[in-house]
């Protein structure tokens, strides 16, 4: 999955999606997931990250990654290359 | 490296509409104790879901409620409703600081009986009295609101063979302002039903007519309604004691005052609108003062309210069972409490909150009871933190209602504790288990010792 290119998004989590004109507001882990996927990383190089940088149980890590993504999806910011 | 403090990603769209002006709230209320008792100890000793009662806040409106009316008026009775909640502990903690007994069925009466409230401190009210409950009721001195015609000559019939005079009172009816208007307890005033029942209640021998009560409808959210009551009441109680020189002994105003919860559909919240108990009072007691009735035959004001006693004395603890998203991607949780135990949220948008603090950011979620019922839902759409599963919540302001309507339904009711002044917790109610229904049912001869299923 990767994000719409030309979606912007600012360090205190407001993001803008040019082709919708929908603006969003995100905490720091989704600013920080957001940042991996612009970087191109895969969703399973962003959940090992993610489990070297906090302290939260693995699945948990996984469930809710997983869950923003559906969000990300759900909203149209992904492309479905 | 030391690990960093997570916090769940979280992604919320933000939409343009009507600017609302009273804003939001800035800060996620977090509900981590009752009492002084942490909500997790709670739940470690009596388990989740789990209803709390506060004696403190108990007592507490109780007398802020009794204030009100004693400071305005010289003669007040409360009497405790106990559809309201009949759990005997809290019928006993309202009889200690000096309710009677408010019943409306055979079964009430028996309970208040067994929590040792003198048969001439019972209030009869309701619909439904059987003739035995009638020969009860006048042999124990208790007051009986009579409901109906057909109930009034069935207490005259069972009264000429009694030793005792049955004292009575009738239920009134009336256009108090208010939409929709209960018509259905008692005797209609504008058509002059009420009339006809007090004339034929004072020229039967063995009824004695002492009060006049009211029911005017239920989570009132005027007083004024209460004081066009009360003014109706005490014209009727002037014409009694012009046309028969009988003076009645009291004014019932029954109950009705709303509580501080939020009503589905209402704009403000419930805590926002509501009247308070001085604005009841006020209007109650201001009407019966200057009304025709003369200084020295001013009757005694009883009055039933129940939701407004305990609604902020209960609260449920449950926990969050899961996490999903809807097919639009909505977030729901589904906690332990459904509408099984939970019967007001069909009625009210019940706040809910987390037990401990996880994150300030919220998602608009909707709250869903563990029933298999699409029906049970506890909240459709409130803007809630992220909690993952086991997490307690809390649910304020239910102690009305919810532990007289809940249902054995698909589950257990569950265990109800009580915390006391000292902040000692008592259990109060025990969570049923299997044998309690069992106990209940009974397998006909020709199914039993048959194991059909049986290989």
């Amino acid at each position: 999955m990767k994000l719409k290119s030309n979606i912007a998004i600012s360090e205190n989590g407001f993001m803008f999606d040019p082709y919708t004109g929908d603006s969003y507001n995100l905490n720091s882990t989704g600013v920080e997931i957001i940042k991996h996927l612009k970087a191109g990383k895969t969703n399973e190089e962003i959940l090992a990250e993610l489990k070297r940088k906090y302290d939260a149980d693995d699945l948990i890590l996984e469930q809710n990654l997983y869950d923003f993504i559906t969000m990300l999806s759900h909203y149209e910011l992904l492309d479905n290359e | 490296m030391k690990k960093l403090k997570y916090e769940k990603p979280i992604i919320n769209k933000i939409k343009a509409g009507v600017p609302d002006k009273y804003g939001m709230q800035p800060k996620i209320v977090v509900k981590s104790e009752i009492d002084g008792i942490p909500v997790k100890e709670i739940v470690e000793k009596y388990g989740s879901p789990v209803f709390v009662i506060s004696e403190k806040t108990l007592r507490d409106t109780f007398q802020q409620a009794n204030r009100a009316f004693q400071s305005r008026y010289p003669k007040v009775q409360f009497a405790w409703s106990y559809k309201t909640n009949y759990l005997d502990a809290v019928c006993r903690l309202y009889h200690e600081e000096g309710s009677w007994a408010e019943v409306v069925s055979g079964f009430e009466y028996d309970k208040a009986l067994s929590n040792g409230v003198p048969g001439n401190k019972i209030i009869f009210n309701g619909p439904d009295k059987t003739d035995e409950d009638l020969k009860k009721a006048i042999e124990n001195g208790s007051f009986i609101h009579i409901d109906h015609f057909d109930e009034l000559y069935s207490l005259i019939r069972i009264s000429q063979n009694s030793k005792e005079k049955a004292k009575v009172a009738i239920r009134v009816n009336m256009d108090t302002g208010i939409y929709p208007k209960w018509d259905r307890f008692g005797f209609n005033y504008e058509n002059g039903e009420a009339w006809k029942a007090i004339n034929r209640i004072m020229l039967a021998e063995n009824l004695e007519l002492v009060g006049l009560h009211t029911h005017i409808g239920t989570y009132m959210m005027t007083a004024t309604a209460y004081a066009v009551a009360a003014s109706k009441l005490a014209e009727l109680a002037v014409r009694t004691n012009k046309k028969f020189k009988h003076t009645i002994k009291y004014i019932d105003m029954g109950g009705g005052f709303a509580s501080k919860n939020t009503l589905k559909g209402a704009y403000l919240p419930g805590k926002d609108t509501c009247p308070t108990f001085d604005d009841y009072a006020e209007a109650i007691t201001s009407a019966i003062i200057n009304s025709e009735i003369a200084p020295d035959q001013l009757p005694t004001l009883f009055l039933e309210t129940g939701r407004a006693l305990i609604d902020d004395a209960g609260y449920l603890i449950g926990s969050v069972l899961a996490n999903k998203r809807l097919s639009n991607a909505r977030r729901a949780k589904i906690l332990d409490i459904g509408v099984n135990i939970l019967f007001t949220s069909f009625w009210y948008e019940h706040e809910v909150y987390p037990a401990e603090e996880t994150s300030q950011q919220t998602e608009d979620t909707t709250l869903y009871g563990p029933l298999c019922m699409n029906i049970d839902i506890i909240r459709e759409s409130i803007q809630f933190p992220a909690l993952k599963k086991g997490d307690l919540v809390v649910i304020p302001r239910i102690g009305a209602y919810n532990m007289t309507q809940w249902m054995q339904f698909i589950t257990y009711r569950p265990n109800v504790v009580l915390i006391d002044q000292n902040k000692k917790m008592h259990l109060i109610r025990k969570q049923e288990n299997l044998k309690v229904f069992k106990e209940q049912e009974v397998i006909p001869d020709f199914l039993l010792n048959k194991t059909p299923l049986k290989d």
